[in-house]
């Protein structure tokens, strides 16, 4: 049957018609882009789908259609309430933290100094290790009440040693996640500050602005959009981190550290219950495409040459 | 500073200041690689010294051993893991990690070059569906790919992984490479054209030679966040195709027991990424900006 012979039926056939056409025409892109439809939104249209239905994979028998069920029950749920303000916490707490401290990283190793290469590649290696070994490494080096080296250090000073991870989780994951954060923003906030002309600053200074009123009037206006392009990449990341949560508190103790993609790990794989997460899956990625929303115009601004 | 410059009061200011920022970057790099830092060492204690505290980083002799802050070097940890179970993790890992980014160039290469051709249309369409797919968080896919792998009968097989993360760095690999293409000169672009060369025969004889940096970047880039993926590998693999992730969180209850094989699997699990990211430190940006900043 064709579009014409049922305009009203097939009415969108046109629109994948002409994608169709246009995957003809561009034998060069058609294979990468036909590889990400097909692992990437395929997926998702069936998350979309699993998400109307009541599915346990333990009572597959129990299987049956629940149209928007799972989302009253998440809603009503309060764990996945929680969930979403515990990734809301740590994603702004460790973006702004990055942030400065990334900030903190770029000033301090812009310019020539004695070693500056070592230092630059020992401030980045906190973001190209394996999360899991990096947040394996404070676990047990740096956190751990009886063999990490702060507990050490508290001990010198004859106070009791503390469990950190257990007595401040929330905290132990967002020092994890800004020790490895920081590095990302750096070699952004690093780039900008290499553009940044030489000789403004100097202008500056020979306003008489003092170092603190050279980074306050010069630097940072400059820095705008690579402050905007580091935050908004940082918090993609972020707000999807699930690597460091499983191996340092598993989202505990109790549900403290649970962010949503733990949640839905949870559910998936403890609970079997594939409708709950498939529901939960989608309201996340729904709450993802505000900020990808954002970034993409960023991007785009920064890349005007398109088209 | 040159040194018959005189010296006034001024530029010594700016000497003790940017002795102070010296003093100041080293102190802070310092403290921050101390947790891989005493990861690295402790993969050369034995296993009574490892959890040992005060944190001991000073290699010596073993006639010296005793004194504060010292520990005597050994390869024992390193003999057990490589003659042990370690290897077929980190196989596992090295060939889903290359065979997927060669996929990746492979793919990425055409594509990001068509995406640079003036006459190809919807690329800005093309471009940001790309790159909003890797922006979507992994958990909005996990499910109905957990499903699919396991009807497939790929659980537990690196075909998977390799699939899996060829789709993953795609997205980012187009980006890069195009921001090498644009690099190019227009001309560079033309010139092909006018001897009658076809697409494809321009790309492979002209443009591709002229980026071989950008497709070392791309390909640095890809390995990186292949190798260092975690949440898919949990997922989809339990033993066979098993990668170094999952080796690692075998040791995520030790409790002071086994710290120092830990540490040294740690350190050779790290290892291959951490040097590549050094050598490549000049083009992370641009990879992680995805060509927006260079």
């Amino acid at each position: 049957m064709t579009s014409e012979a049922n305009p009203a039926l097939f009415g969108r056939i046109p629109i994948l018609g002409r994608f169709g056409l246009w995957i003809w025409r561009n034998p060069l892109i058609a294979p990468a882009l036909l590889v990400v439809i097909v692992v990437t939104q395929a997926p998702f249209i069936l998350t979309v789908i699993y998400s109307l239905f009541r599915w346990n994979l333990q009572r597959p028998e129990n299987t049956a259609f629940n149209a928007f069920g799972n989302y009253v029950d998440i809603v009503r749920d309060t764990r996945f309430l929680d969930s979403i303000v515990t990734s809301l916490t740590f994603t702004v707490g460790a973006v702004l933290l990055s942030l400065l401290v990334g900030l903190i990283y770029a000033l301090l190793v812009h310019d020539r100094f004695f070693g500056r290469g070592i230092v630059r590649t020992l401030l980045i290696t906190p973001f190209l290790i394996m999360p899991i070994i990096g947040a394996l490494a404070w676990k047990y080096t740096v956190l751990s009440p009886i063999f990490g080296v702060v507990n050490w250090i508290v001990r010198q000073f004859g106070a009791a040693p503390i469990d950190w991870i257990g007595m401040y989780p929330v905290a132990s994951v967002v020092a994890v996640l800004v020790w490895r954060w920081a590095p990302f923003m750096m070699i952004i906030i690093l780039a900008g500050l290499q553009a940044l002309d030489d000789d403004q600053r100097e202008a500056a200074r020979m306003d008489g602005a003092g170092p603190l009123g050279e980074i306050r009037f010069v630097v940072l206006p400059h820095l705008k959009k690579y402050l905007q392009l580091s935050a908004l990449l940082g918090s993609i990341f972020i707000v999807n981190e699930f690597d460091v949560i499983f191996m340092l508190t598993q989202g505990g103790p109790g549900t403290a550290t649970t962010n949503v993609p733990f949640l839905i790990y949870q559910s998936v794989f403890y609970s079997f219950d594939i409708g709950h997460a498939a529901a939960m899956a989608v309201v996340t990625v729904l709450g993802t495409i505000i900020i990808v929303t954002y970034l993409l115009k960023l991007l785009g601004s920064l890349m005007g040459d398109l088209d | 500073m040159v040194f018959w410059q005189r010296r006034t009061a001024a530029t010594r200011g700016i000497e003790r200041a940017s002795m102070i920022r010296t003093v100041l970057a080293w102190a802070v790099a310092l403290f921050v690689s101390f947790p891989f830092l005493y990861l690295a060492t402790s993969g050369f204690k034995t296993e009574v010294e490892a959890p040992k505290m005060p944190p001991a980083f000073v290699p010596v002799p073993e006639s010296l051993s005793g004194f504060p802050l010292a520990y005597t070097p050994t390869l024992e940890n390193y003999k057990l893991i490589l003659a042990g179970d370690f290897m077929p993790y980190f196989i596992n890992s090295a060939i889903a990690t290359l065979v997927s980014t060669l996929i990746v160039l492979l793919l990425a290469t055409p594509a990001a070059y068509a995406l640079t051709l003036p006459q190809t249309t919807g690329k800005r369409n093309v471009l940001f569906f790309l790159i909003s797919t890797r922006f979507l968080p992994a958990v909005g896919v996990i499910i109905p790919i957990f499903l699919a792998t396991r009807f497939l009968g790929l659980l537990d097989n690196v075909l998977a992984l390799i699939i899996l993360y060829t789709a993953m760095n795609l997205p980012i690999a187009v980006w890069m490479m195009r921001s090498f293409f644009q690099d190019l000169p227009a001309d560079v672009l033309d010139a092909g054209r006018m001897d009658g060369a076809g697409t494809i025969q321009e790309l492979i004889l002209i443009a591709l030679p002229m980026i071989k940096n950008g497709v070392l970047a791309t390909a640095f880039l890809a390995i990186i966040f292949a190798w260092n993926e975690f949440l898919l590998a949990l997922t989809l693999t339990t033993t066979k195709a098993a990668t170094v992730p999952l080796y690692m969180i075998s040791f995520m209850s030790a409790q002071g027991l086994w710290y120092a094989k830990m540490s040294a699997a740690g350190t050779l699990a790290a290892l291959p990424v951490v040097i590549l990211g050094w050598f490549g430190q000049k083009w992370l940006v641009r990879g992680l900006s995805m060509g927006a900043v260079k």
